[in-house]
């Protein structure tokens, strides 16, 4: 048969190492899907630690306005609504997407279905290298004349349209660049992603067996490739109307600046499920393993993941209740945001189950999957408020909503991504880390996080506005600005939480243990490679036989049952 | 100084830290925000509550083996099921008490008092009163910066235009909030129900000057509204 | 060193088709945007097909007539490739590529006659859109003529390239089904 004769000639490849490859073969210009999602890994963390600064510096501003902040100066309001901007366009498109998708999604995909590598590695190779190329322009962006973009992450034009509104030109050109490369970067990523999920499955290995980690990036990427045509489209014209005089979101000659946000948010809102859905493939991956016990009604997950994404695509206008667009749209998008919170429902309620009767270790990973699932459901519960358009009337536009995203991407994008990161460290590293800094990291950020977060819902109801940079210029605010203080002290201790991490990783990649392939005694198909894999994963291609969450099995003594055993019993 | 807001555990009374309601419609809007915070709280306490409960009975102990449960069938799923029915009716029933709330404070304008154009701009507020005749573009209209000011218990048309970017028009303590686009002509209503001096801030980011783009909602009683309509129009 | 996985959970699907079909997927929202924005612009404004009233309707109709036959050309070519006519392979590749240059050709002279009479894409929301919907097209017609281009010169060298012209060609019928939207949409009051 053609794949057999295929497979052969593949195997034998596998052993052929006529000549070993350099460093910059290796570690720089390599195909290799594993070394690609270190590649991701590393930009983005190095870009979290930017975007962690840019906050640092902000909630300085705002807890002791118009002082010196340690270690950067006096920050005036050109330069802390460039900040701001680049806060959430950082952690948003540098951060999020690279770490979760980018990094997990190349390291984990070829190995969870059993393949060697991506359906096309070069084109994985140019994804990072013009994902790097994006960072430059946007790190580029900082020192122009004019500095960084400052109209928000959001861009809302006229303000991002003409120069004249903010004294940013090319800052604000290189930002819809450096967006742009992003974008394509993330769409060969998708197209990549999907391929290999759908053509280079093992024997065995059917969609209904996939780990729910793989069907929640093989989502985000969809959501990704279908809903960001249309901000491209809008990206080219806002560009235009900078640079060659377009009129699309200029009401002098014709344009609507409603245009743009329409274009934005459509895009806007599967993003922010983009991001979350990997994180929450994490949490799924993790809490069967730490509970010794399957995930609780796998297809329903699928299905309400499916589902959520594609909802995700109605429910955009909620972003703009109070933009001017006509108020009978809302109650539309009012219901849409509010139906989608059912799929995410039964998503959390299923990963509680799946604790139920369950043997819980509480090992780091598993710490942080549980800070995600608090953490989110708190999110989740604020977007009820801010999908309401009447309640939405008053809390738009006030720290409400920065506590509603905080909490959603925040518990997607750090507990998530960390629980991820912790339970993937020794299979991407070879090395274990140590679970007592671990379990440091985890509390200090569980703990600080609140700090930092829960009062923004008391500011925003008491009226507090986003993007400004000194609460005391208004009265009303002046008696709460107690509540800036705080949140400023917890944001602060909440980067130096971070301490932990980053000694254990130091420690752990220059003396840790060497870790051995399966270290949780979990099923899925990449702890069957070793720690960490070798080019091309395996020697011999493993067959699947059942399902990924075969736990504490009645007829099978250990507790673990990987999909790759057979067995004389029959399989589900 | 600090304002410790009385009664309960403060940070989790999210009620009490809303600004003071002086509009006609206030109430109903809180009272959306106050349905949706109790129902949101007992889902927090029962799913947090729920997610505690199980961590702690259900730790690895020695000589206990997890359950194989895969939730496949009904009898397993129902106890998602059934909450998330429950969610669902709750959802809908949440739109249902808010349409109405929407719908009257942003569908239409009711029968007004008085209209007052209000331009946004590169950072203030530019009201103009059309004056005695009522109407505007005539000779006795009166331009002011960031000082609005109308009578108590009127209703009061706002016409919102801008100059240059979006703004956005906030009265927090008339739970009032409007976007202000260029080449838009966009109306907006309220009806304050207690005088007093209400700040008027900018609510969406509009340049380096909207930190502190504001001005004030000044609402009098009747005989001090005549009064200052009688002081503005005496000149002219 | 295998530098491409193989297939093997299901055979006979090929990568680069489902790769390429995603990304077509992907280039139909990015149009879609543009051109659902033309409609929503042009459904609120009057005086829309005075300006649509410069163009020329010829000229455009010349190019669709242009467009259409090279993705006649096009499918020819890959009948070649299943038929292994490398002759007829090359022809028809070519045929297709001057085609392509023929439509960017008259593009370009229909810009340079447009702007020379005042009408650039400052000169009001019509020519924004029309300018950005034909310059976006274009340029995707010029992407696909270099990738053209590259595999004329690959089957000059004899390599049996079949699945990566029908993949071409995939992305070729793309560029035209736009412009089919594009003609009417703009052209045609």
């Amino acid at each position: 048969m053609a794949d057999t004769a295929f497979a052969t000639v593949a195997e034998h490849s596998a052993h052929v190492h006529d000549v070993k490859p350099g460093f910059w073969h290796t570690y720089v210009f390599s195909t290799d899907h594993k070394t690609i999602g270190k590649q991701y890994l590393c930009i983005g963390l190095i870009w979290a630690v930017v975007g962690g600064l840019l906050a640092y510096v902000m909630r300085w501003q705002l807890a002791w306005p118009d002082t010196a902040v340690p270690g950067w100066g006096e920050v005036g309001p050109e330069v802390y609504n460039m900040m701001v901007t680049m806060h959430g366009t950082i952690m948003v498109f540098f951060v999020a997407m690279p770490i979760l998708l980018g990094a997990y999604g190349n390291f984990l995909i070829p190995l969870m279905i059993g393949a060697r590598d991506m359906a096309f590695p070069r084109l994985n190779m140019l994804s990072v290298w013009v994902f790097a190329f994006a960072s430059l322009v946007l790190f580029l962006s900082f020192f122009v004349p004019g500095g960084a973009a400052s109209a928000g992450w959001t861009g809302y034009p006229p303000l991002s349209a003409k120069v004249e509104y903010t004294g940013v030109n090319w800052g604000m050109n290189l930002w819809i660049l450096a967006l742009a490369l992003e974008f394509a970067s993330f769409l060969m990523g998708g197209v990549n992603y999907l391929t290999t999920a759908i053509t280079l499955r093992v024997p065995g290995m059917t969609f209904f067996r996939l780990p729910l980690v793989v069907w929640q990036q093989l989502t985000a990427a969809t959501l990704f490739l279908l809903s960001v045509g249309p901000l491209i489209a809008g990206a080219v014209m806002l560009l235009l109307d900078r640079t060659i005089g377009t009129h699309f979101y200029l009401p002098d000659l014709g344009g609507d600046p409603l245009l743009w946000q329409h274009l934005f948010w459509f895009f806007g809102h599967p993003e922010v499920y983009v991001i979350l859905l990997p994180a929450l493939g994490f949490v799924l991956e993790v809490l069967p393993v730490f509970s010794r016990k399957p995930i609780f009604s796998y297809r329903g997950i699928i299905y309400s993941t499916i589902a959520a994404g594609g909802l995700s695509f109605v429910v955009w206008a909620h972003h703009m209740f109070v933009s001017g667009m006509d108020p009978r749209l809302a109650m539309p998008f009012s219901i849409t945001t509010i139906l989608i919170s059912v799929p995410f429902a039964f998503i959390v309620f299923a990963m509680i189950a799946t604790l139920w009767r369950g043997s819980i270790r509480f090992d780091t990973p598993m710490l942080f999957a549980l800070g995600f699932l608090a953490m989110f459901i708190v999110g989740g519960l604020t977007g009820i408020f801010n999908g309401s358009a009447p309640a939405d009337i008053y809390i738009s536009d006030t720290y409400f909503v920065v506590a509603h995203f905080h909490y959603t991407l925040f518990s997607s994008v750090v507990f998530g991504g960390f629980a991820g990161f912790y339970f993937w460290f020794s299979k991407m590293f070879g090395r274990l880390l140590n679970e007592t800094l671990g379990k440091v990291h985890f509390w200090l950020t569980l703990v600080c996080f609140n700090l930092t977060f829960f009062p923004m819902h008391n500011i925003g109801l008491a009226g507090m506005g986003r993007r400004i940079a000194n609460p005391l210029q208004y009265e009303f605010l002046v008696p709460h600005q107690w509540v800036n203080v705080l949140v400023t002290v917890g944001a602060i201790l909440l980067l130096a939480a971070q301490i932990p991490l980053v000694l254990n990783i130091a420690w752990s990649l220059l003396a840790g243990r060497a870790a051995p392939a399966n270290p949780w005694e979990a099923n899925t198909l990449e702890w069957t490679a070793p720690s960490p894999p070798p080019h091309l994963n395996w020697e011999t291609l493993p067959v699947v036989y059942r399902g990924p969450y075969e736990y504490s099995v009645p007829e099978v003594r250990e507790e673990w049952l990987p999909q790759d055993q057979a067995l004389a019993a029959p399989s589900r | 100084m600090t304002a410790w807001p009385e009664g309960g555990v403060p940070m989790l009374n999210w009620m009490r830290w809303l600004p003071e309601n002086v509009s006609t419609y206030g109430g109903d809007i809180d009272a959306v925000i106050s349905l949706i915070y109790y129902v949101t709280l007992v889902w927090f306490f029962l799913t947090l509550g729920t997610l505690a409960a199980f961590l702690i009975l259900y730790r690895r102990r020695e000589g206990r083996r997890a359950a194989y449960v895969t939730g496949d069938r009904l009898k397993e799923s129902a106890w998602i099921l059934v909450p998330l029915l429950i969610v669902l009716g709750l959802d809908f029933w949440l739109d249902l008490r808010g349409a109405p709330v929407w719908a009257k404070v942003k569908s239409q304008v009711p029968p007004a008092a008085l209209s007052i154009q209000v331009t946004a701009k590169q950072f203030n507020w530019e009201i103009l009163y059309a004056g005695p005749d009522g109407v505007f573009g005539t000779s006795d209209d009166l331009q002011r910066e960031n000082e609005l000011h109308v009578p108590v218990n009127k209703v009061v048309r706002v016409v919102l235009k801008s100059k240059d970017v979006i703004h956005s028009f906030f009265l927090p303590n008339l739970r009032l909030k409007q976007d202000v686009v260029p080449g838009r002509t966009i109306e907006a209503w309220f009806e304050a129900t207690q005088p007093g001096q209400y700040e008027l801030p900018c609510a969406e980011l509009c340049g380096f000057g909207h930190s502190g783009m504001k001005g004030w909602l000044y609402v009098h009683p009747p005989e001090e509204y005549e009064k200052w309509v009688r002081e503005q129009w005496r000149s002219s | 060193m295998a530098t491409r996985a193989e297939a093997q959970a299901i055979p006979g699907i090929l990568p680069g088709k489902v790769g390429v079909w995603w990304f077509l997927a992907s280039e139909v929202m990015l149009f879609g945007g543009l051109i659902a924005s033309y409609v929503v612009f042009r459904l609120g404004s009057a005086g829309w097909s005075t300006e649509s009233a410069h163009l020329s309707v010829p000229i455009a109709a010349v190019n669709t007539l242009v467009l259409l036959t090279s993705s006649l050309t096009m499918v020819q070519a890959f009948a070649a490739v299943e038929g292994g006519d490398q002759p007829r392979l090359r022809m028809h590749l070519g045929l297709t590529i001057l085609l392509g240059l023929t439509f960017l050709g008259i593009k370009a002279f229909e810009y340079t006659f447009e702007i020379r009479a005042g009408f650039t894409p400052g000169a009001g929301i019509f020519w924004s859109f029309y300018y950005t919907m034909t310059g976006l097209h274009a340029l995707h017609v010029l992407a696909g003529i270099v990738v053209n281009t590259l595999l004329f010169v690959r089957a000059g060298r004899g390599t049996r390239n079949w699945h990566q012209v029908e993949l071409a060609g995939l992305y070729w019928h793309l560029v035209d089904i736009v412009w089919i939207f594009l003609f009417p949409l703009l052209y045609l009051t």
